[in-house]
């Protein structure tokens, strides 16, 4: 039988089918994190269990940390509480643990695919949406709550019914100036925030066979935004090229048998989807949003859709524009911004530092604009150093912080105040997710870069040559 | 048993008909530092409810002693964005068993399967329906009847079917959770992952 890519991994990893129910399915590598964990543990502990294969779970600090001073303890109480309780659960467990400090720290999907963890048909969860992310590799891999966390430390499974199919193929090549973010940007806008929810995506077509991992890694991270289980992409040399000899992955004869699985994780040709989407990579420009939700974007050229050009949801739509004190057919391009953020699971890697850095280069950060630069993990941030990314940071007077969520999610002190409007690289635009009353805009690092050395929404295509 | 079991529930209904509400407004991020799972009902909708020097919004509906009840009626795709099951615990702690939408989000829709609260798929036009039921008379009451997997609304009479699999449907019958079920088949676990090299 014809298979898609999706069904090779599913079906190899389903224990059992229930009839009327959800398949039981193994889980290859589960990733913990402080915020999701603790009451899975607690969990545990009530019903007396230990976890059955802690040996595929790994545990890294990233959600609740500071991003500067990280060699000092951590101040707020209650964060400090949840890193401690994450210790002393790996610890007890016997799971590996990179905590604030550990060489290896990092967000958990930056360090995921840094060492390796991450392999080309796995079956890869963690209590954090944007699990997404790794499914770049040809893994399934997606986001679970902390009842899951906890059933996957005890059995190793979790039971859930076989999501349906959706394949988006881009064909072409991108336009200058274009990016990975912009790609899942410009898709999200065309299918709402729910439009493929219920599915499981493959990306497909030259476009992201064009994309390097890391760009890969950001398209699939913004899945969920579309409301999909996850997304993936076929394994292709540059997978297998980018895997080779990370702490994690298989050597020597190890390495000669994977290969020969992972060589036949691609769609079978003929093989059908419940939905498929074609676009042409010619039709993105840089993206950003305007809105409450990611769904509420637009190429950075144009005027924000008028409500009457809208489907449905009338008052849910004028209560966002007056949420980010920004009216109907307004131009996006000049409104001033307050803050800047580059940073997440989304685009806090390095080729997202080296695309912010080759927009600023030569210019300075604008008087108007806080930047907060932080790496995604210590990988990230060394490598920072040694390309000599930080002089040219430096020179244009932005400071780089230390690895973590950030205000991707506001957890810690990187809140941005009521009212500012922050040019962000991470993945969510919702009402108060970078702090309490703090307004959004979703874009790639070449956005985000023009708008702190301009001080206002800016075109980056009008400050790189080609 | 995991949690409480659930068979039928009638009861007034808290009307929310925004779109897309997203799990980081059910529960905001600051609120998630908690190591047990306690009192996360006092800050559901958090900064809908309340004003930045904690006074009540009182446009909100949570504020507006007019709606009360077991049930809470969201607008389309309720629940995107975060998988925090935090979000699915502030509804329960709240003291909310069921939520109806005519769009559920993926994890979040897991999320109160697996913690004894029921997600109820009605169409577009039965939620208007219950909507305007509710505006009309905020003492209205829906029946949720998990057994024949039907929603009434009491006043008119009017009901439509729901979707749920028959084994999430038993185990929300019976309290069971998915712990109890693989706990029950380890053998057959231990037996998959000794083919599955790491
Ligand atoms: S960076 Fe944001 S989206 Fe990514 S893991 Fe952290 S909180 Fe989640």
């Amino acid at each position: 039988m014809k298979q898609t890519l999706f069904d090779k991994v599913w079906d190899s990893h389903v224990v059992r089918s229930i009839e009327h129910g959800p398949d039981v399915l193994f889980i290859d590598r589960h990733m913990v994190h402080e915020v999701t964990s603790p009451v899975a543990f607690l969990g545990l502990k009530n019903r007396q269990l230990p976890v059955l294969y802690p040996e595929r779970t790994f545990a890294t600090a990233d959600h609740n940390t500071p991003t500067i001073n990280q060699h000092l303890p951590v101040a707020d109480p209650l964060s400090r509480n949840q890193l401690k309780a994450l210790e002393e659960n790996a610890n007890a467990h016997g799971i590996s643990y990179w905590g604030l400090g550990h060489e290896k720290n990092g967000i958990v999907h930056v360090v995921g695919p840094e060492y390796g963890i991450t392999q080309p048909g796995a079956t890869i969860v963690c209590g954090d949406s944007h699990t997404s992310t790794h499914g770049a590799f040809g893994a399934i891999a997606f986001g679970i709550g902390t009842s899951e966390v906890e059933m996957v430390l005890a059995t190793q499974c979790i039971m859930q019914p076989k999501p349906k199919k959706m394949r988006i193929t881009i064909n072409g090549a991108l336009n200058h100036g274009v990016t990975p973010k912009d790609v899942a940007l410009f898709i999200i806008s065309k299918l709402t925030t729910s439009g493929a929810t219920g599915y499981f995506v493959e990306y497909a077509g030259e476009v992201f066979e064009q994309l390097s991992m890391e760009g890969r890694m950001t398209v699939c991270n913004l899945s969920i935004e579309m409301g999909a289980r996850g997304g993936m992409i076929a394994p292709d040399e540059k997978t297998f090229e980018y895997i080779k000899g990370r702490e994690f992955t298989p050597q020597g004869a190890d390495w000669d048998k994977a290969m020969e699985y992972w060589k036949t994780l691609y769609t079978d040709e003929g093989a059908s989807f419940d939905k498929e989407l074609i676009y042409d990579g010619a039709e993105i420009d840089p993206m950003i949003t305007f809105g409450t939700n990611p769904g509420m974007g637009m190429s950075i050229t144009k005027a924000i859709p008028k409500a009457s050009e809208i489907e449905g949801g009338q008052a849910t739509y004028a209560k966002s524009l007056e949420y980010m004190g920004f009216a109907e057919g307004e131009q996006m391009v000049g409104k001033p911004i307050d803050y800047v953020f580059i940073g997440s699971c989304t685009n806090g890697r390095i080729e997202d530092f080296r695309a912010f850095a080759s927009v600023v280069k030569g210019h300075k950060r604008a008087a108007n604009v806080t930047a907060w630069l932080v790496p995604g993990s210590h990988k990230v941030l060394n490598a920072i150093k040694e390309e000599g990314l930080l002089e040219i940071f430096k020179e244009a007077q932005f400071e780089l912080r230390e690895p973590g969520c950030s205000a991707c999610l506001a957890m810690n002190d990187d809140k941005i105040p009521a009212g500012k409007y922050a040019v962000s690289t991470s993945n969510r635009n919702f009402e108060g997710r970078q702090g309490p009353g703090s307004r959004t805009l979703l874009a790639s690092p070449l956005v985000a870069a023009a708008a702190a050395i301009t001080g206002k929404i800016t075109d980056p295509r009008t400050l790189i040559n080609n | 048993m995991a949690y409480d079991s659930f068979h039928t529930l009638t009861s007034s209904a808290v009307p929310l008909p925004i779109e897309n509400v997203d799990t980081d407004q059910i529960i905001p991020a600051r609120f998630l530092k908690a190591t047990e799972r306690k009192g996360f009902g006092d800050n559901l909708f958090r900064d809908w409810r309340y004003n930045q020097d904690n006074s009540p919004k009182t446009d909100f509906v949570l504020n507006n002693s007019t709606f009360s009840g077991k049930i809470l009626v969201g607008g389309h795709n309720f629940g995107s964005g975060s998988s925090r099951e935090h979000a699915a615990w502030a509804i329960y702690d709240y003291g909310f068993r069921c939520v109806v939408s005519s769009f559920f989000a993926d994890i979040f829709r897991n999320n109160c399967l697996n913690i004894g609260v029921l997600p109820v798929q009605v169409t577009a036009d039965f939620l208007a329906q219950i909507f305007e039921a509710i505006e009309n008379n905020p003492n209205t009451t829906l029946t949720i009847d998990l057994t024949n997997q039907k929603i009434t609304l009491d006043a008119t009479g009017l009901s439509e079917g729901f979707e749920i699999n028959k084994y999430k449907k038993e185990n929300m019958l019976n309290g069971y959770d998915d712990i109890d079920y693989l706990s029950n088949i380890k053998p057959e676990i231990e037996q998959f992952a000794s083919n599955t090299p790491l």
